[in-house]
């Protein structure tokens, strides 16, 4: 059965992929549809949804909220996709020396990796954010810098059990250098895990990156969905929509890539039907 | 995965709301209030903030009281003069009142509070206390202040949060700032300080011994620690809070509260504190070093539309550096910029901040107010847009307490927003933020813009040792007319904000001072 076949044999996944792509469609779209940007200000402000030229209603400050989402679903993508990539790109670095080397290496990479772990990911977030100033950088380097432990532990326990196999083994009698087997050699064998825990980790990404934004320390020049919550949160009970479809959002496409997670797993792990 | 579910608890509890915990019946006779954020400590004049101005205007008392139209009138003094040439103040104290610990109030501790502790700890003080050249006390109850010069601001400085009379007995000779009683404050007021539960609530309990005879009219007072806005309001509206002071509720639900039928809106609460919402320029910069691009600003920001939709209808536009509530305030010595885009543009044509091939003419920094998304965060996003329709880009840069005032102290910014509070004179609220001997670098609140005009210096100095009220008023309207046409702030509005308690409580608001009258007067209604 073909990769493709096997992820689209789940309805989650098929669903969770269409969802994830019109979300991407509306974000890269965004500045061609709504040229005059997310601050704009169009009239009074909490007008309710339906109303005239506004369909998703304004917000707080008067502003359109159907151009604030598509507009949000952008710093959303860009934080989780840009930091999923850093956090992605240290963890294999981190586990691939670990796992292959092992002894006293591994043994001095792993408590690195564990100091990170050890302290509260969100707490140790808020800081590094607000130690860098709020921006979009320091979002992708703080998120980036909470999540690539668990990409660093995966890919050493890949390593450990794959550095021994005959084919490695033969790949070191033909005498290749230790970071041409690592990469050509045993990398891609160990990538399938790492593709799976990647799309879940821009879900977690888009989730911090609105919990950061939603205690105002996100990029204060950008408007996500995280800060429009913080933003309208003392209008919740007069004008639920200015709360309640940022929050969809987000909940939509963090739904949308753990189906896609769950439907990469399927699609990539060697004991389902190959 | 770690993350989300950390998320997930933290939002809520920020919902989480314990108004079922000190939810009390509609005729108890004790008092809930709020504060958004707990004060460092309680010694009054040490940190004279609003919040402090409510818990400790209820524990220590002024010497005089002030109505509507700002007249003085008695209240620990019992009757007070002016000489003719203005140098001479006498006041009679009342003899029957005690501090809470049961020692007697004298001339002693007026003289200790307005010779010594004051003008040391309290900033706004310094203005007329620092004028004082000698006090004599004929006998326990009278007091003379002799001034080196007529001090025009001199009565005013006995509104409450001006002078609050601290006891001597309790803090003379020691460490005003870590005197252990800064946290179990003793006053004369209707209400004494009886426990403060960290991370709950303040209680102050009635003062039996009172000197004003039948109050206080309740029983105590609490005020209940109710971190984030959407607490504040369910609390009103459920009752489980009596009274919410300015700033308590956010604007975006003002109507929402207001429209309650248990609750009392009132506008009039904050006269005499006045604060004006500004933005503040760096005039060592370019271009707000020229006066054209600062009017430029001021006709590119639709302040009529701030106020009636950014701010919900609270407050009213300002047109100068003296709030319209306060005395000395002259509408018709303003020069005014009205909302006019096209004139912003020309300005800035005619002083040569063109607009390059991207339409932007200047790029900037705007640093925000850390409000947490409130009202300020919003006046700063309007303002962003509006500068950027003349082609003025402006970058939001957020902050934290400590940056924001590190920052504005060290000048170390191009535009910051910013509120003052008037007090009743301008000698006293406005002054500081105008003269050029108060640029003082490390120090916020002053004259961080670095306005400079001789002329506004000499204006003020002699508003300040004026003796009679035309006088002043004269320096004062030509004050108004010369900083106005010097566009020497960038006035939004006049804060005005709303007061809202529940209607089971009557006389709550009795004067200018609104809540830092204290609580004594009120009973049930």
């Amino acid at each position: 059965m073909s990769f493709a076949r096997r992820f689209f044999s789940r309805p989650t996944a098929a669903v969770g992929f269409v969802v994830f792509l019109a979300i991407v469609i509306i974000a890269l779209a965004a500045p061609l549809l709504f040229a005059r940007g997310p601050f704009a200000i169009v009239g009074m402000p909490l007008l309710a949804p339906g109303s005239p030229g506004l369909p998703a209603g304004s917000d707080v400050l008067g502003r359109n909220m159907m151009i604030g989402l598509a507009y949000g679903a952008r710093v959303s993508l860009l934080v989780g996709i840009s930091a999923t990539l850093v956090a992605t790109g240290v963890g294999i670095l981190f586990g691939a020396v670990a796992g292959y080397y092992g002894g006293v290496v591994d043994d001095l990479l792993m408590r690195v990796t564990e100091f990170f772990q050890i302290i509260p990911a969100f707490v140790l977030l808020m800081v590094l954010v607000a130690f860098l100033q709020p921006s979009l950088t320091s979002a992708v380097i703080g998120i980036a810098l909470i999540s690539w432990p668990q990409v660093a532990r995966v890919v050493r326990g890949e390593f450990l059990t794959l550095r021994s196999r005959e084919f490695v083994e033969a790949a070191r009698t033909l005498g290749m250098r230790d970071t041409r087997i690592i990469l050509t050699q045993i990398l891609p064998n160990a990538l399938p895990p790492i593709v799976v825990i990647s799309s879940m980790m821009v879900g977690n990404a888009i989730l911090a990156e609105s919990a950061l934004s939603f205690l105002g320390l996100g990029d204060p020049n950008l408007l996500s969905w995280g800060s429009m919550i913080g933003g309208a949160r003392s209008a919740m009970w007069v004008a639920w929509w200015t709360t309640t479809l940022p929050g969809i959002s987000i909940m939509i496409t963090v739904l949308a890539l753990n189906f896609m997670g769950d439907g990469l797993n399927d699609a990539l792990n060697p004991r389902r039907g190959r | 995965m770690p993350v989300d579910r950390r998320v997930v608890l933290g939002a809520a509890g920020l919902l989480a709301f314990p108004a079922q915990a000190w939810s009390a019946p509609n005729n108890s006779r004790v008092i809930n209030a709020m504060m958004p954020a707990e004060p460092a400590h309680l010694n009054y004049p040490l940190l004279n903030t609003r919040i402090m101005q409510e818990i400790c205007g209820n524990i220590n008392e002024s010497l005089l009281l002030f109505d509507w139209q700002f007249k003085p009138h008695p209240n620990l003094a019992r009757s007070f003069a002016m000489s003719p040439d203005g140098l001479t103040y006498t006041f009679h104290l009342r003899n029957d009142v005690t501090w809470h610990d049961g020692v007697k109030f004298t001339a002693r501790d007026v003289a200790f509070s307005c010779g010594t502790m004051l003008p040391q700890i309290n900033t706004r003080s310094r203005a007329a206390f620092g004028q004082i050249a000698s006090i004599v006390m004929p006998d326990d109850y009278t007091i003379q202040f002799k001034l080196k010069k007529p001090v025009n601001a001199f009565l005013i400085s006995f509104m409450a949060s001006n002078a609050p009379m601290m006891p001597a007995h309790i803090y003379k000779g020691t460490n005003f700032r870590t005197n252990p009683y800064n946290f179990k404050p003793i006053g004369t007021g209707p209400f004494k300080f009886a426990n403060w539960k960290r991370g709950e609530y303040i209680h102050l309990a009635r003062n039996d011994h009172y000197w004003r005879k039948g109050q206080p009219g309740m029983d105590g007072v609490y005020f209940r620690l109710c971190s984030t806005p959407e607490q504040r309001l369910v609390a009103m509206e459920t009752g489980a809070v009596d009274i919410a002071m300015a700033d308590d509720i956010d604007t975006v639900v003002s109507s929402r509260l207001s429209a309650h039928p248990n609750i009392v809106t009132r506008s009039d609460a904050y006269n005499g504190t006045a604060e004006i919402s500004v933005m503040e320029a760096n005039m060592r910069r370019w271009p707000f070093n020229d006066r054209r691009a600062r009017a430029a600003f001021l006709h590119a920001i639709d302040r009529e539309f701030l106020v009636k939709a950014i701010n919900y209808g609270e407050g009213k536009v300002a047109h100068g550096p003296i709030p319209s509530t306060v005395p000395y305030y002259d509408e018709k010595a303003l020069v005014k910029y009205p909302y006019d885009p096209a004139r912003a543009r020309a300005l800035l044509d005619e002083m040569g901040c063109k607009a390059g091939p991207d339409g932007v003419r200047h790029r900037f920094g705007i640093m925000m107010t850390p409000d947490g998304g409130g009202a300020w965060t919003r006046i700063s996003h309007y303002v962003k847009q509006c500068l950027a329709e003349v082609g003025l880009m402006a970058n939001l840069e957020a902050t934290d307490w400590p940056t924001q005032s590190r920052r504005s102290g060290n000048w170390e910014f191009d535009t910051d927003t910013n509120s003052y509070g008037e007090f009743g004179d301008p000698a006293i609220g406005t002054a500081r933020f105008y003269l050029s001997s108060n640029i003082r670098k490390g120090v916020p609140l002053t004259n961080l813009q670095g306005y400079v005009n001789p002329e506004v210096d000499r204006l003020f100095a002699q508003a300040a040792v004026a003796v009679s009220r035309e006088e002043a008023q004269a320096c004062y309207s030509k004050l108004q007319h010369i900083l106005s046409r010097d566009v020497a702030m960038l006035w939004l509005f006049d804060r005005l904000p709303l007061f809202y308690h529940n209607k089971r409580l009557k006389n709550v608001i009795r004067g200018p001072n609104g809540p830092s009258d204290g609580l004594g007067p009120v009973t049930l209604a």
